[in-house]
């Protein structure tokens, strides 16, 4: 016979926490699987009094939003907590972000309202940025794209090639001209910017300024089945107007939230929880 | 002058690579220091991939003590894929730090850490990667030194064209010492240019510079002497020793790095040294004597460790981790403290006895008891006398029945096939041991789901060790006794399906040998290989045994010497040996005669608890076994996660 644990059940959740985190700069690389882990051990050094479940192995009461794909850059990802004692918000998202690499950030915390996050994220807001693209070149793409009733594009996964339509869930493509901005400048990137790079790379790390033209995607994408993802926009537009970016595009997830399908503009999806209960940190401005 | 990262111009091609967190750098705790507030800067590397490199202790230690001292720098690389290589290559990329993304060609010293032999080829691919020349004598002022450490640096002849110099033993002092030797000689300005610099490494007598060394041959192709060639370098280099490792309590702040690798823990080494004497443990002979940390420092190491990291669990490692004085009382007290954190520990030690079987008890008291190790290393007690593992088989049978009578499902045993003096009846023995072991084990549980996994391998004569006068045991004799090892214990079907049997075959086994074994001669194989592109040897779907055959055939060929003659060749005493001009303090006489002594199956007792047995170090290195029991304590801490 199997030798259960002994003592009493581990404590129930008592509070949840809503986390907007963020992936910038070099650590843009990092796998959903590499954050996991290192969120888990930033819990423990940070000592966030996570709940577990019973059992042998007992595995902490955590749920992590769809996350962003390897490589590209995030401004709103999202997981969740369950606690076994109540914490002050702010000392804890200090404490997180203190535990974690700097690339990996912790942006605002809010106790969660009654409702499942997961529902609200119903779309992604990204930004590709294309150097050595000209904008008329981007736009003639994107206009293509955008009258096609259906852009069928492949991806590898793990079960083989799969096929599937890039269009549909679309709901938004503008282009915009980098170039003038000096795309891949620090000081033109604002809060995107990979406030991570200065100590992790420094010193003599300065991105080189490149020259040349560079379009940048604005594109809305709802979450379905596939997540349709930066990469899939990309093969769409190189299948219906041969776009090939000369050098490899960077991807930014500037948010994650409800879709108001007037305007094509995502919402914040902590708005809910922080208007219920409360937050620490900065809101999503996006 | 700053050094520019090569971060902009590697980034684009991450995007195009496996597993790309791996070259980012950025692991928590790791240091990045002001390239121009320092004089004297080390490129750390593990020859083999980030997820097998960082967890290395030896190279984090070495990281921390040279950051903590000011004005010195250390930053560190691994080697890259495949795939990357040829990116890199394609767009001149050279080899870089994971921690700034500085060329390793930048920097004052490049360090290599070789735990096994066959992180050669990945040695060459890094240098031809950094821009800096295969082989020493075409460096110049402008190319790190390039220095090589590890266990296999104890016999490094076989690249001694490659490096301009080695480092026998523990790397804590030496770092050190070669660091204020550069700065000393940077400091003046570098008088007298690389080669002023190697000399005054060699003078120090601790710091092997193979050019300063001429190896003469006789006509048979063994070797006729080794001899210093430049007046002022010692006949002999000595091995390093750490004293007192209560004051060497590093790594202090370990690595923890986002990508996934081979050990998701910290580890705190409760001791360096071994002397139980098993006489194929190359590791065991090399790091004497004994040296305990004390269970106080072992307390705090282990309760800073996992506040600086977060990780959920804790390996106490050494050599042989049940042997620490106050081993019970580490466990228990350590067992008492994470009580109910989530927080594990693991003490890897194979021992064959009851003593091991309780320490797994407690370290597991609410978890569960899943399997456990132990290594008798050969199949029968003779077998066992040869290599001075004194276990009999009756010892196993009444440890392992303790063990299943504990509630631990499943038994897993280490053994070793081409020991000296072995027969095919030596290795075949282990099926009948495997059977014993699960009719007790089915006795003492009363069930009949337990398990037994053997799991073999080639032996390799090491250097240093009673063995390296050896005969290695050629591949095919190898795969054969293991075929029939797998026939008998296959051929009982009460008793199949519960033992699980894995073997490695024994090709890999001859190259680890040549390497190991091997002298000067041997480089031009290794530069062979890798020229046809061999890499990561340790890796079985890289590893190309019929490649290292071309390529020694075609190498060696205008040598009186090849393959067979390094590997499954006997030495007799009068042999000079390749490594015989580099001390690691064990009396050649006193290693001869326990060599006689396995052939005469006369066992040695370990010198903790018995009359040293005169192996030569402590003499030899001026040191002492430091070992416990302190009779203190653990403190009460409050952990972390409570
Ligand atoms: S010299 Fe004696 S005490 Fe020292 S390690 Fe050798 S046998 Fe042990």
């Amino acid at each position: 016979m199997a030798r259960t644990p002994e003592g009493p059940p581990p404590p129930p959740v008592v509070q949840r926490l809503r986390i907007r985190w963020a992936k910038r700069g070099r650590l843009r690389f990092t796998s959903h699987r590499d954050f996991q882990r290192a969120f888990e051990r930033a819990l423990r050094r940070a000592n966030v009094p996570v709940a577990y479940s019973a059992g042998f192995s007992p595995h902490p009461k955590i749920s992590y939003a769809g996350a962003a794909p390897t490589g590209t850059a995030s401004e709103a990802e999202y997981v969740e907590v369950g606690l076994q004692e109540r914490v002050e918000l702010e000392p804890v998202r200090a404490a997180l972000d203190a535990a974690l690499a700097p690339g990996l950030d912790i942006l605002e915390i809010v106790e969660a309202a009654p409702g499942a996050l997961a529902d609200r994220l119903e779309a992604s807001h990204w930004r590709i940025e294309l150097p050595g693209v000209g904008v008329g070149v981007a736009e003639a793409a994107a206009e293509a794209f955008l009258v096609a009733p259906e852009v069928k594009v492949e991806r590898l996964t793990k079960d083989g090639v799969r096929t599937f339509d890039a269009r549909g869930a679309v709901a938004r493509l503008g282009v915009l001209d980098g170039s003038a901005r000096g795309p891949l400048d620090d000081s033109a990137r604002g809060p995107l910017d990979d406030s991570a790079r200065g100590p992790l790379d420094a010193p003599g790390a300065q991105r080189e300024g490149r020259e040349g033209p560079c379009a940048i995607l604005d594109v809305v994408v709802r979450h379905g089945i596939p997540t349709v993802r930066p990469d899939d926009v990309l093969s769409g537009l190189r299948s219906v107007a041969d776009l090939v970016p000369p050098e490899p595009p960077r991807a930014v997830r500037l948010a994650q939230g409800p879709l108001d399908e007037a305007t094509g503009i995502v919402g914040d999806p902590l708005a809910h929880d922080r208007d219920a209960v409360g937050a620490s940190g900065i809101p999503s401005t996006a | 002058m700053p050094v520019e990262s090569v971060f902009p111009r590697l980034e684009p091609l991450l995007t195009q690579v496996q597993k790309p967190v791996q070259y980012v750098g950025g692991e928590l705790n790791a240091q990045v220091k002001d390239w121009d507030a320092c004089d004297v800067r080390w490129a750390l590397m593990y020859p083999d991939a980030y997820e097998v490199g960082l967890p290395n202790q030896g190279l984090q230690i070495l990281y921390e003590v040279l950051n903590e001292r000011e004005g010195t720098l250390a930053e560190r690389t691994y080697s890259v894929w495949p795939d990357l290589e040829g990116l890199m290559r394609e767009h001149g990329v050279p080899q870089f730090t994971v921690d700034a993304h500085r060329p390793v060609g930048a920097f004052d010293v490049f360090g290599l850490s070789f735990a096994t032999e066959l992180g050669y080829t990945n040695m060459l691919a890094a240098l031809d990667l950094a821009g800096i020349p295969l082989e020493a004598k075409d460096r110049d002022e402008s190319h790190p030194v390039v220095l090589a450490g590890g266990h296999a640096a104890f016999n490094p002849e076989p690249i001694a064209d490659f490096i301009d110099a080695a480092v026998l033993g523990d790397g804590e002092e030496a770092v050190l010492l070669i660091t204020d030797v550069i700065r000393a000689w940077k400091g003046e300005g570098s008088p007298g240019g690389r080669a002023e610099l190697l000399l005054r490494l060699a003078r120090t007598g601790s710091v092997y510079i193979p050019r300063y060394y001429d190896v003469e041959y006789l006509e048979d192709g063994r070797i006729r002497r080794v001899v210093p060639n430049t007046p002022g370098v010692p006949w002999r280099v000595s091995k390093h020793t750490v004293m007192n490792l209560d004051e060497w309590p590093y790594p202090k702040q370990p690595l923890v790095p986002l990508a996934e690798t081979v050990h998701e823990r910290m580890s705190v080494e409760v001791f360096r040294g071994c002397t139980r004497g098993c006489r194929f443990c190359q590791a065991g002979m090399i790091t004497r004597p004994v040296r305990e940390r004390s269970i106080t420092t072992i307390g705090e190491m282990v309760d800073a460790g996992l506040k600086a990291t977060g990780f959920q669990e804790v390996g106490l490692l050494s050599l042989s981790s049940a042997d620490h004085s106050e081993i019970a009382e580490v466990t228990k007290g350590l067992a008492d403290r994470y009580e109910g954190t989530n927080t594990s520990l693991s003490l890897p030690s194979t021992r064959v006895d009851a003593f091991n079987i309780d320490l797994a008890n407690e370290l597991t008291r609410n978890g569960r008891r899943s399997g456990l190790t132990f290594a008798p290393e050969g199949g029968t007690d003779r077998m066992r006398k040869v290599i001075n593992k004194m276990v009999t088989e009756d010892d196993l049978i009444r440890t392992v029945a303790a063990a299943y009578g504990a509630g631990w499902r499943q038994v897993k045993l280490y053994f070793m096939c081409g020991l000296p003096t072995e027969t095919d009846e030596d290795v075949v023995a282990i099926a009948r041991v495997a059977k014993r072991v699960i009719e007790t084990g089915r006795q003492v549980s009363g069930k009949r789901d337990i398990r037994c996994t053997v799991s073999i391998g080639g032996f390799v004569p090491k250097p240093h060790t009673p063995f390296q006068w050896a005969a290695q045991l050629d591949h095919e004799t190898t795969d054969a006794r293991l075929a029939k090892l797998r026939d008998a214990i296959r051929a009982d079907r009460d008793y199949a399906k519960a033992i699980g049997f894995r073997y490695h075959d024994g090709k890999p086994g001859i190259v680890e040998g040549l390497l190991s074994r091997g002298d000067r001669r041997v480089g031009k194989v290794i530069r062979a290989v890798y020229e046809d592109g061999g890499r990561f040897d340790g890796w079985s779907e890289h590893f190309s045994f019929d490649r290292w055959m071309a390529c020694a055939d075609s190498a060696l060929a205008d040598e009186p010497v090849d393959v067979s003659w390094y590997t499954t060749r006997e030495r007799d005493k009068a042999e000079v040996l390749p490594w015989d001009h580099l001390d690691s303090g064990l009396d050649k006489e006193w290693l001869w005669d326990d060599w006689q002594d396995a052939v005469d199956e006369v066992e040695v007792d370990d010198c903790r608890w018995n009359p040293c047995f005169d192996c030569g170090v402590c003499p030899q290195m001026g040191t002492d076994i430091q070992i416990g029991p302190t009779g203190r304590t653990l403190l009460p801490l409050t952990p972390v996660g409570r």
